[in-house]
């Protein structure tokens, strides 16, 4: 009998045998792939742990964290929700992020091996890194003056520093409380479904997402090419140009809202905003020559990280002499980000510089450790100094005696541009009101901000070329905040 | 009871020569060392979930500290010979499975299972005491084995007259307690295979007929077989607890194989084995449907449905990884329905790691390993096959169900032995390191430094 105790110890120890190398198969060999598996709620769960970062604007933290002690545990709040939600986006359970909740995910909630300090160790003891913060480069009195110009109208507002590319200011109106989507109860369902449904796209980010005709604020990106490739090198010659203009290969007629355009130097028809003779020059300067230019400028980029992705604004480039005479003056298929005519803005304020925009000046760890910091940017010469010292000029004129008039600023140099686009089907659309424009104070050494706005349901007649007429006082309002900020470096 | 004494001391062979060391003394520090890793355990728990001691860790340790000095007093004085590591087995286990469910309390706090399991526990170290005082030797068993069997079948078949708890007719209600009457009815038919088989290993092992290399038993002794067969495969339609009658088969083709060394036993049993298996397989949509639980674990999830409780224990396994969590640090809750009893290894699993369960499975195979060291030592056969089957039971069932949770074979609903919640299993297990320790300890007073025929 002893022999068959034997075989049966022989099996038990079999038995054993099978376990530990099942469960050593189970537990460190399949690990990481259960881990990874969709519908196992660990990661999740572990993610909402521990308070999320925060996103840190002039110094104060805009968000912060609520423990609600169930399963998620933390769940995100917004101290100014509605104004810095084109900036934060959300951070729902139910719903995932956007925007920099997004961008700057791994540094909020705590996974970026950056925030250790030895990222090996924590793998070992499993030890979690609280959330770094996110400090922007936003100006809170800026962004206040675009959020409550714009009030209760469709729009955007884009604002930065041109010798950064800083973001200053970045608003769209409507918009919405992202507090409203965090966690995951019935009511944030709610919420995401009345925000989806409702018709003013509250969660559309118009000030980066979304592309507008940008209409006559285009005629910059046109004289700019017009001026370095030399079509153009008297501010005060005649152009040439008819009024009314057929656009070349076919039988339409280009009219002006404005009078004396017919053969009027660039600097009336910039100042009063003639659509002949942009259009003429855009022809002059020729296809390869105005997509050079715009593309300069960052037209056709769909790589732009400000961190979170920016919609590419278009010049169509396979257009013919007619197409591109309409596309000159910022119709046809041209379409611009208020960021992008920004930008533009900026190029002619900083001597033909662009630089690339971006909306975090660090992320830290909890304790203030800088993690990554933006660091000096590399500046693209998009034109001539020259030319951005006569456009500069040319803006300076719109405000001064031109179409942008309700944008002057008392003791400051400010340059502009109105712009009024139609759109829709037999131009039956909302125009939008446009006005870009930067200013410089007069102790400034350099220009301290340039903006875009537009307005999409301007109550201005259609055909009204001033932008000047609703957009420009908000542009205003936001570059008088920006130089009533001291300086901040 | 005397008289049971004086009858086997008369049939004892001479004082043996050498005697072995009694070792109550290394039985006492592994019990110390047993009790301060529980309270260690609980300690942990209430630090990683609250960040500070947990109220009762004082009571807990103390409670835990007189069961197990308790027990072991009993040891000292009626079974002085005793292994001394079955002893802080059971009570390492016992204090572990304590803690694991407290630690899951805190994720349910409107069920409270630890301190019911408590009582159970002192329910359970009671009956181990008092099989240890009142059992002088284990061949006393042998002169009821009938009277076992028949309680044991009554117990098996009290359920079925109580209504079905999640699919299986393995509960009876008493109050506010729930029984369940097989725990206790795996002892008892331990019993009755000891008895039976050491009474008639001999026409079982030399009558029958040959065929080819097998020697098939005859048609006579072949009934009890079929019997148990049918038993099991009863309890299996009529309670639909596949886990148990599994066990009881398993049971049986060990102690018949041990009892006879006839490979042809193992072979009919197989046999019959598979063919049950796979008949109640198709034919019962609850057993079927664990079958296909373990063939695809994450089904559901492709079906959008969301992970199985397979599926989740799965994963709880593997968040463990080597080092485990931590307790009190993991996500076994997720498991939901049965995590402290059925798929408290999980959690086991996802907070000590790899290392922690196989130093919980190695605690397990220790256990057998000295069931089995006892039957090696005894010279009655039947003390020899009621520990080797006692020792099989704890195997059969830790790997039943550890196989099951972590996927290895198809989950069937069973108790890990000691850990998990429940009265009846708990107080069992106990019996079981009672009666192991009682064998043992006639094993080793017994031992003359010969090896045993």
């Amino acid at each position: 009998m002893t022999r068959y105790i034997r075989h049966a110890t022989a099996f038990g120890v079999v038995l054993l045998t099978a376990l530990l190398v099942h469960t050593a198969w189970l537990q460190v060999l399949q690990g990481p792939s259960y881990g990874g598996n969709p519908a196992n709620r660990r990661p999740t769960i572990a993610r909402y742990e521990q308070p999320r970062g925060r996103i840190l604007v002039g110094g104060r933290a805009v968000t912060g964290s609520r423990d609600t002690g169930e399963q998620l545990r933390y769940e995100r709040t917004y101290t100014q929700g509605p104004l810095y939600a084109p900036v934060t986006g959300f951070a729902s359970q139910r719903y995932g992020t956007t925007l920099l909740e997004h961008a700057e995910d791994r540094v909020l909630s705590g996974t970026d091996p950056m925030l250790s300090a030895f990222p090996l160790w924590n793998d070992f003891t499993r030890a979690q890194n609280p959330g770094g913060d996110v400090v922007t480069t936003l100006d809170p009195a800026a962004q206040r003056a675009a959020y409550t110009g714009l009030g209760a109208r469709r729009g955007a507002v884009a604002a930065i520093e041109p010798t950064t590319g800083r973001i200053l200011a970045l608003v769209s109106a409507p918009s919405y409380d992202p507090a409203e989507l965090s966690g995951n109860g019935p009511a944030v369902t709610r919420a995401w479904n009345r925000l989806n449904s409702d018709p003013a796209q509250p969660m559309l980010n118009r000030a980066v997402r979304q592309t507008y005709p940008p209409g006559s604020t285009f005629k910059v990106v046109t004289a700019a090419a017009a001026l370095d490739s030399g079509v153009v090198t008297d501010l005060d010659e005649p152009t040439d140009s008819p009024d009314p203009y057929t656009l070349p290969g076919t039988t339409t007629r280009l009219a002006n809202e404005a009078e004396d355009c017919e053969d009027a130097p660039l600097r009336y028809a910039f100042e009063f905003s003639c659509n002949t003779v942009f259009a003429k020059l855009g022809v002059d300067v020729g296809v390869a020559g105005m997509r050079a230019a715009a593309q300069d400028f960052g037209f056709n980029d769909r790589g732009l990280r400000i961190p979170f992705s920016v919609a590419p604004s278009s010049f169509d480039t396979t257009v013919d002499r007619g197409q591109l005479a309409l596309s000159s003056i910022g119709q046809y298929n041209t379409r611009a980000t208020p960021l992008q005519m920004a930008m533009v803005a900026a190029a002619v304020a900083d001597g033909g510089q662009v630089r690339t925009p971006y909306l975090v000046e660090r992320t830290t760890r909890s304790g203030g450790d800088p993690v990554a910091t933006a660091g000096s940017r590399s500046a693209r010469q998009v034109m001539h100094p020259s030319t951005a010292e006569r456009l500069q000029e040319l803006m300076t004129d719109v405000v001064t005696e031109g179409t942008g008039r309700s944008a002057a600023i008392r003791g400051a140099t400010v340059g502009g541009k109105t712009g009024t686009a139609q759109h829709g089907v037999g131009n039956t659309g909302m125009p939008y009101a446009w006005f870009v424009s930067w200013a410089q104070g007069r102790g400034d050494t350099a220009p301290r901000v340039a903006v875009a706005v537009v307005v999409e349901d301007a109550s201005a007649r259609r055909g009204d070329i001033s932008g000047g007429g609703t957009a420009a006082p908000i542009a205003k309002s936001v570059m008088e905040a920006v130089l009533h900020t001291p300086p901040a470096r | 009871m005397t008289e049971a004494g004086t009858a086997v001391s008369t049939a004892q062979p001479p004082a043996p020569a050498v005697r072995l060391a009694r070792r109550r003394g290394v039985e006492l520090s592994l019990i110390v060392l047993a009790v301060l890793l529980s309270v260690y355990g609980y300690c942990a728990v209430g630090l990683a979930k609250h960040g500070t001691l947990p109220p009762g860790a004082a009571v807990y340790g103390a409670g835990l500290a007189v069961l197990a000095l308790l027990a072991h007093g009993a040891v000292r004085l009626r079974a002085p010979y005793a292994d001394p590591l079955l002893l802080p087995i059971g009570v390492l286990l016992n204090g572990l499975g304590l803690v694991l469910i407290y630690r899951l309390d805190l994720e349910t706090p409107g069920e409270r299972a630890a301190p019911i399991q408590l009582v159970w526990s002192t329910l359970g170290v009671a009956l181990f005491i008092l099989v240890v005082l009142v059992l002088r030797d284990h061949r006393w068993l042998q002169r009821y084995a009938y009277v076992c069997v028949v309680a044991a079948l009554a117990l098996l078949t009290l359920p079925i007259a109580f209504p079905a708890v999640n699919g299986a007719r393995i509960w009876i209600r008493v109050g506010g307690f729930s029984i369940q009457p097989g725990e206790f009815a795996k002892v008892l038919l331990a019993v009755f295979f000891a008895a039976y088989l050491a009474a008639n290993r001999s026409a079982l092992a030399f009558t029958g007929r040959r065929l080819g290399p097998l020697q098939l038993p005859t048609g006579r002794v072949l009934g009890p077989v079929v019997a148990i067969w049918l038993l099991s495969v009863g309890v299996l339609v009529l309670e639909r607890d596949l886990g148990t009658s599994l066990l009881f088969f398993g049971l049986f083709v060990v102690l018949l194989y041990v009892a006879t060394g006839r490979i042809g036993w193992i072979a009919v049993g197989l046999l019959l084995a598979s063919a049950g298996a796979v008949a109640v397989g198709w034919l019962e949509p609850h057993v079927h449907s664990r079958v296909q639980d373990w063939l695809d674990p994450f089904a559901s999830i492709r079906a959008g449905q969301g992970p199985g409780q397979v599926a989740q224990s799965l994963f709880s396994f593997a968040a463990g990884g080597v080092l485990g969590t931590g307790l009190g640090l993991g996500h076994s809750i997720l498991i939901g329905f049965a995590a402290k009893s059925d798929f408290v290894l999980a959690t086991a699993g996802e907070e000590l790691g790899l290392a922690g369960l196989s130093a919980v499975f190695l605690l397990y195979g220790l256990l057998v390993e000295r069931g089995y060291r006892a039957g090696l030592a005894l010279r009655d056969p039947f003390g020899r096959l009621l520990a080797v089957g006692l020792a099989s039971i704890v195997a059969l069932q830790v790997f039943v169900i550890a196989g099951g949770v972590t996927g290895l074979i198809p989950l069937t609903g069973m108790a890990m032995p000691f850990l998990a919640q429940g009265g009846s299993s708990v107080v069992t297990n106990w019996a079981i390191v009672a009666l192991l320790i009682r064998v043992s300890d006639v094993a080793r007073r017994q031992y003359d430094g010969t090896v045993a025929p």
